[in-house]
């Protein structure tokens, strides 16, 4: 495979290694130092992309991330990345890219038949076509033809770094700007980072010629020379392949650095692909440099007109020239210097077509000793050809800008290089919170006030050194067809689309964005952004110094969700907690799901039962023999203090003052707007001190909740709180045979009835181990909640389980647990309750009107709200057909057989078929429950309807005959 | 991403930090004696200005304590920093 473009000499490539790749299934072979767009070039591609909208053949503009025409994707399988621009893929041996938005191929696509339909995709569109008979009709397929490239729908098996680092100066851009100020900077003493996201520094360095100098040493060398003293300056850290993504608060900036190659993660090395930097800064630079502007005549986006910037560093770089007729249109001296390269490196015919009239002399010699034709005062009016660019018409144009069609010429022309200005890249700086202000000598916008510890330095700022003095910008030729002028080419705005739009009303910049998309495609209108603020304030009347531009958001360049990310995937995303006696449970066939973020048996599934089997046999065996239940994750809180009590008064709806050392009280805790937030016990083990507990999920955000009323609104309360929910683990044996087993174990507390009555706490020992045991029961059968410390609760369960070996005690898991609770009305907080509930709903009025003392909430609870007679209300429903279980949400209906919609009165909030009944019970809120009590209602679900009878929410045992044994 | 200088542990990043929005909201000291108006304005009625607000931050991935902030909402530029309890700084 020749490279029919590459130069014979030249460029920073390494010729001796050659690289094999394929590009839309074709090979080609490029060099090590290559891009995937400079070997793409060298190889003689001409048409790499297809445009968005309308399919139109395109070549690459750009050389950098600012290229809008040549998106790819890189990879295939799971690895693959898409939407890159060929001009940051560093190319590596193996490469398998395709072009996005083209099939088969960008060369012959299919899609290419859109631009007939045109007319049917003026701007908005999807508010004007399309619509008959509705747009429903043709937006599934519509969306399928939108975007660009596919994401890989399987995992991403790249691993990433996320880093934390700080420094005293951060330089973004290592152009000749950036280079200075970091050997400014590595003089001192001051931790100094130099990022680029280029894979050498050198900036624009890199695309001077032999000719170019700085500070009267040859470009190259004072590169070389830079470089080598930055490299053995022990402050300052290098980083190339970095890009500058985001400009955030108090100067932190993020930086995504490329790390392993596509070959290392092939070869299967384990590195991570990319790593983030969040670099806290005490003072950045930023030394971004400009993005030329592209010129806009008809026919403005043909294959073969590139940047005329890209086009000298294609050539000084990597030694590809893809043109023998070359013309260099420019409205700036920039260009100038590329018209000269391009001659010097054996292009027979360039032509140089300047805007302006005149007056260079020395530009002018140069021009001439180079071989160079220069047209001044001529413009560029239409570039013809469809696959590849093959001639331009150039005309006079005079100093208002206004074309003499009549004196038009055609150039032939095969290789096209414009420039229409240069714009600052602002948008790190802007991002920072700095202001732009709009200077019309360059014309460009440039960074004024800054918010932030931030300078800008070099083209960044709007020093370029080179003259640009335009009397007057034309932002486009006013001859041709404004619907063939392209703007942004990524998402095929023209110059008629901004004009539909400001006609239309969106004059402002951000409708403009967003009405016509410009601006929005993976290149973020790099050169497309100023061209049509200019387009805009033309055709407003305005100018742009009255224009604000659209706001800038990070990242500057696409990058992947998975560098945001870093470890935090899968397993490590939200790590689930693990019980300190897990691996007992899995030994015994513990079915394990995540409850609250811990990974708790939901059953203990025995001989290939099924899920429903184990529950009713595990809910069986509690009423019947004896269960075990792992319930460590129950939150638990030591409160201390002299006003221990007076702090937990105000915390609960009940008077903790009353409550005795060694004995233990249900309490419901309330926001101040009157509603339950959760639920527990709460101990008392002496007159200043107490154990709180509350459920498993709320133990973080409750012991929050007591620390916040203690610091900020009751500071001079004598308390302390201490979280030991993970200090403690809690083993729960329950049922009727519970206290015989137990006492085989505990001679320290005695365990009879009268010394340890139901809701008691008492400290003894259970095996040996000092154990906090509380007589409590979710169950409703007679049960011990027995506390050890975390690293010994694993050997009391092996202890307690082997136990009952002879007695037959049966390991319960969370699903039972939930089902017996149901039995006996007790309420699950966030399941039976939500945001609007408060304690009379579920029965716990009279409790919370007795108390006499203010409490959190309790003001909330007088309010006309809270006193409503038509409030939900917690009832028990019985399933009047005897097997069918109402789902879980089923919605009560105001009258039986009334048809959707209909407003609910009520709804099912658990529900569950009881072995010990056997029988499906349910409980559910439903308004003014209490005075329905023995009704028949219908209960409406997914088109089901299930007749049931209100009774009261204990369906078992509700003298409590079992609680207290 | 903000800095902010934990009075306890020095400059932390905010992601240690959780914020619960205006500073010295004064709870009615006797609740059951304010009216509903009153009432609701200490629940929902919070300020919300363009400009230097109060608020109470807690160091949750650190000391877990609660202190205040001054903040400028518009430039994010913290002003001051002072303990739970004191009085609002002139800033």
């Amino acid at each position: 495979m020749t490279q029919r473009h590459r130069l014979p000499q030249g460029g920073a490539i390494e010729r001796d290694r050659v690289l094999r790749f394929t590009f839309d299934g074709r090979a080609f072979e490029g060099f090590e130092g290559d891009t995937l767009a400079s070997a793409l070039l060298a190889n003689g591609a001409g048409i790499v992309g297809r445009s968005f909208r309308l399919h139109r053949p395109r070549g690459l503009l750009a050389s950098g991330l600012e290229e809008p025409n040549c998106i790819v994707t890189v990879g295939e399988g799971a690895a693959a990345q898409t939407n890159l621009k060929a001009t940051e893929v560093q190319l590596s041996d193996g490469l398998v890219a395709r072009s996005v938005n083209a099939w088969p191929s960008a060369r012959f696509d299919v899609g290419s038949v859109v631009s007939a339909l045109r007319p049917l995709l003026v701007t908005g569109f999807y508010y004007k076509t399309f619509m008959w008979p509705r747009w429903a009709l043709y937006e599934p397929l519509i969306r399928r033809l939108a975007g660009l490239g596919r994401a890989s729908m399987l995992q991403d098996p790249d691993r990433y770094d996320v880093l934390n680092a700080s420094c005293d100066v951060l330089i973004v851009g290592g152009g000749p700007a950036g280079l200075s100020a970091a050997l400014t900077a590595a003089a001192s003493a001051a931790s100094v980072v130099l990022v680029d996201a280029d894979r050498s520094f050198g900036g624009t360095l890199l695309a001077a010629g032999e000719a170019a100098r700085i500070e009267g040493v040859p470009a190259r060398t004072w590169l070389a020379r830079t470089l080598a003293t930055l490299q053995q300056s022990a402050n300052v850290r290098l980083l190339a392949r970095t890009l500058a993504t985001g400009y955030y608060d108090h100067n932190l900036v993020t930086l995504v650095e490329q790390l392993g190659s596509t070959a290392d993660i092939a070869l299967g090395r384990n590195a991570p692909r990319q790593r983030l930097w969040r670099l806290r800064c005490s003072k950045v630079i930023l030394a971004t440099g400009a993005i030329e502007r592209p010129l806009v005549f008809q026919n403005n986006d043909r294959p073969g007109i590139m940047l005329a910037s890209a086009v000298a560093m294609y050539v000084n770089r990597y030694a590809v020239l893809t043109g023998t007729d070359v013309v260099i249109a420019t409205d700036n001296d920039s260009a100038y210097e590329v018209a000269e390269t391009v001659a010097a490196k054996g292009a027979p015919r360039v032509t140089l077509v300047d805007t302006r009239l005149g007056g260079r002399a020395e530009l002018s010699d140069r021009m001439m000793r180079a071989g160079v034709r220069l047209l001044p005062g001529h413009r560029v009016v239409a570039a013809h050809g469809r696959r590849r660019v093959r001639a331009v018409t150039v005309a006079p144009c005079d100093a208002t800008g206004e074309i003499d069609a009549a004196r038009a010429a055609k150039l032939r022309a095969d290789l096209v290089g414009v420039s229409g200005g240069w714009s600052p890249a602002v948008h790190l700086f802007s991002q920072s919170g700095g202001r732009l202000t709009y200077d019309t000598k360059l014309p460009a916008f440039v960074p004024s006030t800054a918010r932030q510890a931030v300078t800008v330095v070099g083209a960044a700022r709007g020093d370029f050194d080179f003259a640009n003095d335009n009397k007057r910008t034309m932002w486009h030729v006013r001859s041709g067809k404004a619907a063939q002028q392209w703007v942004d080419f990524q998402n095929d705005v023209t110059v008629d689309d901004i004009w539909t739009a400001a006609t239309e009303g969106y004059a402002s910049p951000e409708h403009l964005k967003r009405y016509t998309t410009l601006s929005m495609a993976v290149d973020q209108g790099k050169t497309a952004n100023v061209n049509a603020l200019g387009i805009l304030a033309d055709c407003t009347g305005r100018s742009l110094s009255d224009i604000a531009v659209t706001t800038f958001r990070p990242p500057y360049s696409p990058i992947p969700f998975g560098v945001l990310a870093g470890r935090r995937r899968n397993d490590l995303f939200v790590p689930l907690r693990r019980l300190a006696a897990h691996e007992r449970h899995e030994a015994l066939g513990a079915r394990f799901a995540n409850y609250g973020g811990w990974l708790r048996p939901e059953c203990y599934a025995r001989g290939g039962e099924s899920f429903e089997r184990a529950v009713q046999r595990e809910a069986l065996a509690a009423r019947t023999a004896a269960v075990l239940f792992d319930a460590s994750p129950l939150g638990k809180i030591e409160v201390k203090g002299r006003d221990a009590a007076k702090f937990l008064s105000r915390i609960y709806i009940s008077n903790i003052a009353t409550l005795q050392p060694g004995a233990v009280r249900y309490g419901l805790m309330l926001s101040e707007g009157g509603t339950i937030i959760d639920d527990g016990v709460v101990a008392c083990l002496a007159k200043d001190h107490y154990q709180v507990g509350t459920t498993s999920a709320g133990a973080q955000r409750i012991a929050a909740w007591l620390e916040e009323w203690r610091q900020c609104e009751w500071p001079g309360l004598d308390v302390v709180t201490v979280p030991v929910t993970t200090q403690f683990g809690t083993v729960t044996l329950a049922g009727p045979l519970a206290r015989t087993l137990l006492s085989q174990l505990v001679t320290d507390p005695d365990l009879s009835p009268v010394a340890f009555p139901h809701l008691a706490v008492r400290m003894g020992s259970v095996a040996g181990v000092a154990a906090r045991i509380l007589r409590v029961s979710y169950t409703g059968e007679l049960s011990y909640e027995i506390n050890v410390p975390a690293r010994q609760v694993a050997s009391l369960w092996e202890r307690l389980l082997s136990l009952g070996e002879t007695v037959g005690v049966t390991p319960m898991g969370i699903e039972a647990l939930m089902l017996l609770r149901a039995e006996k009305g007790y309420i699950h907080v966030g399941a039976d309750t939500d945001a609007t509930t408060i304690p009379d709903d579920i029965g716990f009025g009279q409790i919370a009107r007795n108390r006499r003392e203010d409490f959190i909430g309790r003001r909330s609870l007088s309010s006309a709200e809270a006193t409503r007679a038509d409030r939900w209300q917690l009832v028990g429903l019985d399933s009047l057909a005897s097997e069918r279980v109402i789902p879980v949400g089923a919605q009560c209906l105001p009258r039986s057989g009334a048809q959707p919609p209909v407003r609910p009165c009520g709804r099912v909030t658990s529900s569950y078929f009881s072995p010990t009944l056997q029988r499906p019970i349910a409980l559910a809120l439903l308004e003014r429950g209490r005075q329905r009590i023995g009704e028949q209602i219908e209960v409406y679900d997914l088109g089901e309807r299930y007749a049931a009878r209100v009774a009261p929410p204990t369906f078992y045992d509700p003298e409590g005959t079992r609680l207290n044994a | 991403m903000l800095l902010i200088s934990c009075p306890y542990c020095g400059a932390r990043d905010e992601v240690e930090f959780f914020c619960a929005g205006e500073s010295h909201v004064v709870r009615p000291p006797s609740p059951e004696s304010a009216s509903d108006a009153e009432w609701a304005q200490y629940l929902f009625f919070h300020g919300n200005p363009r400009g230097v607000v109060c608020e109470r931050w807690r160091h949750v991935l650190g000391c877990n304590q609660w202190f205040n902030v001054a903040r400028n909402t518009v430039t994010h530029e913290i002003l001051a920093v002072y303990a739970m309890g004191e009085r609002r700084p002139e800033v």
